[in-house]
């Protein structure tokens, strides 16, 4: 009851400086406009996938877009533990009377809140980029990232529950969080990644997150392939290789991940100073 | 009074270095206790272990008749903390802040806001409660602290050095509260200074240097210790045996610093009448001087204590120092 409680005044906290923080809140639309209506586009523009030139890049890349925004946003909210360190608002947490894995659960419940809002931001983009929504969809999209960014923020727990200043951020950003991003899947499909790669792709969580975005996004998107006929996307997606496994594996894995990551981050937490 | 604190041969050590060597002190109920030093003296380092966040190298330490390594819960909950450097998010607002600590120590809803007006009318912020932290000065936040760390009704409220890098008139402001919260509330006060002045304001002081307590009395009690009041006597014009006659009549030893005679006597102030009909006609001036906490501490450790004005940043620097030692254990 009481660890309840805990939980929840972390996570309230969370929420409202976050609400409060109205510069993240234009990053957190203007970022991923900028991968979509540049980068996507851009590349779109020049090249096509390989072996699957019915899906063209911008669909390919949007849900790959929705995780790696769930990434960032997910690693910064727990990130935000060593913030707290240095400003002393930690040792107000620490000296108090509470358990402190129930802390370091709430921190991942206000990331995975905050990484809600901006999957609800990229799922308002679809239509630019030429993707079919309906309720179903939304629903699922909202619980997918609150999985992947529970096991991300629990990732980040553990980071920083071992961090003891700023500085170290840009290592963890150059040697963690963009290798988990560049090996999801998000950018290029694992199909046609060098065999040496793959084994490392399998080993990301992300890459099960980012499949499992591609298997709700894609699922109500009808597109046109050669002789006119009219094919759902994420049929001709799981064809060409980009699709790999079923959305129940990915959510199985994904599941998998958030809780062996929330347990091992409660714990480092509860270790820490 | 009974005894809400009691330090059992409490030793800290970092690695090699010794932070605290075998301290013993006992705190009544509804007292202020000081902790008087240097800085790196030992005195944060002992809060910490009494408040939970570092474990004693050996030794032992109970609050509230609970010893701090085996029920760290009950302790958290019957002690308020008020830091070196200030631990408010200052992104909330006041009443923000004082909700946030009311969850996290089991405050029942019904009676919080009744304790908020209350806390927050004690150190004059009742009419801030909606506004950002993040727009209070320095002293305010001190002061919104101290009202936090006594929200839950602790048994005793800690403070490490509340006043430093403060003005002066905030200074005097917050002990004003500290002393209002002893009388109305009859919270347990155990704060830490290296303010000479300040120490003065507290019922017990610890004179603590080294990591090793060298006495602990009241202020009074302590000043006694110098063996009374300095007298200064100037003699008129050049009188030569004027050492000599004091030395010989009062029996005491005379230092003579610039033109003037320097020598300790219990009770100075009423010595002065004594002076004057004693050597009428031979004396210029009298100056009594009270023996300072800054004599005491000369006299037990030798040495002055470094007045350093520590700014908010170095004393958060070195709070980060201990920190971190402390989570490399």
């Amino acid at each position: 009851m009481k660890a309840l409680k805990v939980i929840y005044t972390i996570w309230f906290r969370e929420y409202k400086t976050f609400m409060r923080e109205k510069g993240r809140i234009v990053a957190m639309i203007g970022q991923p406009l900028l991968y979509l209506l540049i980068l996507g586009k851009g590349i779109t523009a020049g090249m096509s996938l390989k072996g699957s030139s019915d899906v063209d890049y911008l669909r390919f890349m949007y849900p790959g877009i929705i995780g790696m925004s769930i990434l960032f946003t997910s690693i910064f909210s727990s990130i935000s533990i060593i913030w707290d360190r240095e400003f002393g608002f930690l040792k107000e947490v620490l000296v108090a009377p509470v358990p402190r894995w129930a802390v370091a659960v709430g921190k991942c419940f206000g990331g995975a809140t905050i990484a809600m809002i901006q999957s609800v931001i990229l799922i308002v983009m679809a239509p630019l980029v030429g993707i079919s929504l309906s309720v179903l969809m939304i629903v699922e999209l909202l619980i997918l990232s609150f999985l992947i960014s529970f096991a991300v923020t629990s990732l980040g727990v553990i980071i920083a529950s071992r961090m003891q200043s700023m500085q170290s951020f840009q290592m963890v950003m150059n040697f963690l969080v963009m290798p988990l991003y560049f090996l999801s899947g998000a950018m290029f499909p694992m199909s046609s990644a060098p065999t040496w790669m793959k084994p490392l792709m399998m080993a990301d969580p992300l890459t099960y997150g980012v499949d499992a975005l591609r298997n709700v996004v894609f699922s109500e998107t009808m597109i046109v392939v050669a002789g006119n006929v009219q094919q759902p996307l994420v049929e001709v997606a799981r064809t060409a290789g980009l699709i790999r496994w079923s959305l129940s594996f990915d959510v199985a894995v994904m599941t998998a991940s958030a809780m062996l990551l929330a347990v091992a981050g409660a714990w480092v937490f509860s270790k820490s100073n | 009074m009974p005894e809400i604190i009691r330090v059992e041969s409490l030793v800290k050590k970092f690695g090699e270095f010794t932070a605290v060597a075998g301290i013993d002190f006992n705190i009544e109920a509804g007292e202020i206790f000081g902790f008087l030093g240097p800085n790196g003296a030992g005195k944060t380092t002992t809060i910490k272990i009494l408040a939970t966040l570092l474990k004693p190298t050996s030794g032992k330490a109970t609050l509230a008749g609970y010893d701090v390594l085996t029920h760290p819960n009950e302790v958290r909950q019957s002690i308020g903390m008020v830091f070196q450097d200030q631990s408010l998010d200052d992104r909330l607002t006041a009443e923000e802040n004082l909700w946030f600590h009311a969850m996290l120590y089991d405050v029942p809803n019904s009676v919080f806001t009744e304790r908020m007006e209350q806390v927050l009318k004690l150190v004059d912020l009742g009419d801030r409660r909606s506004s950002l932290v993040r727009t209070f000065s320095g002293g305010m936040k001190r002061r919104l602290e101290i009202a936090r760390g006594l929200l839950h009704h602790p048994r005793v409220l800690f403070l490490d050095e509340p006043t430093l890098g403060l003005d002066p008139q905030t200074r005097n402001a917050i002990w004003h509260h500290v002393r209002r919260l002893r009388d109305e509330v009859g919270t347990t006060v155990f704060m830490t200074t290296h303010y000479m002045d300040e120490a003065e304001n507290c019922d017990h002081i610890a004179i603590i240097d080294h990591g090793k307590i060298q006495a602990v009395d009241t202020p009074a009690a302590l000043k006694r210790m110098i063996g009374g009041d300095k007298v200064i006597v100037g003699g008129v014009g050049s009188d030569a045996d004027l050492e000599k006659d004091l030395a010989a009549k009062y029996n005491v030893e005379v230092q003579k610093v610039d033109s003037e005679f320097h020598f300790q006597m219990q009770s100075g102030a009423e010595f002065v009448p004594r002076v004057v009909s004693d050597f009428s006609g031979r004396v210029r001036s009298i100056q009594i001087k009270q023996p300072s906490l800054e004599d005491v501490f000369l006299r037990l450790t030798g040495h002055a204590i470094r007045q350093q004005e520590g700014s908010a940043i170095d004393a958060m620097r070195q709070g980060v120092q201990l920190w971190r030692s402390g989570g490399r254990r």
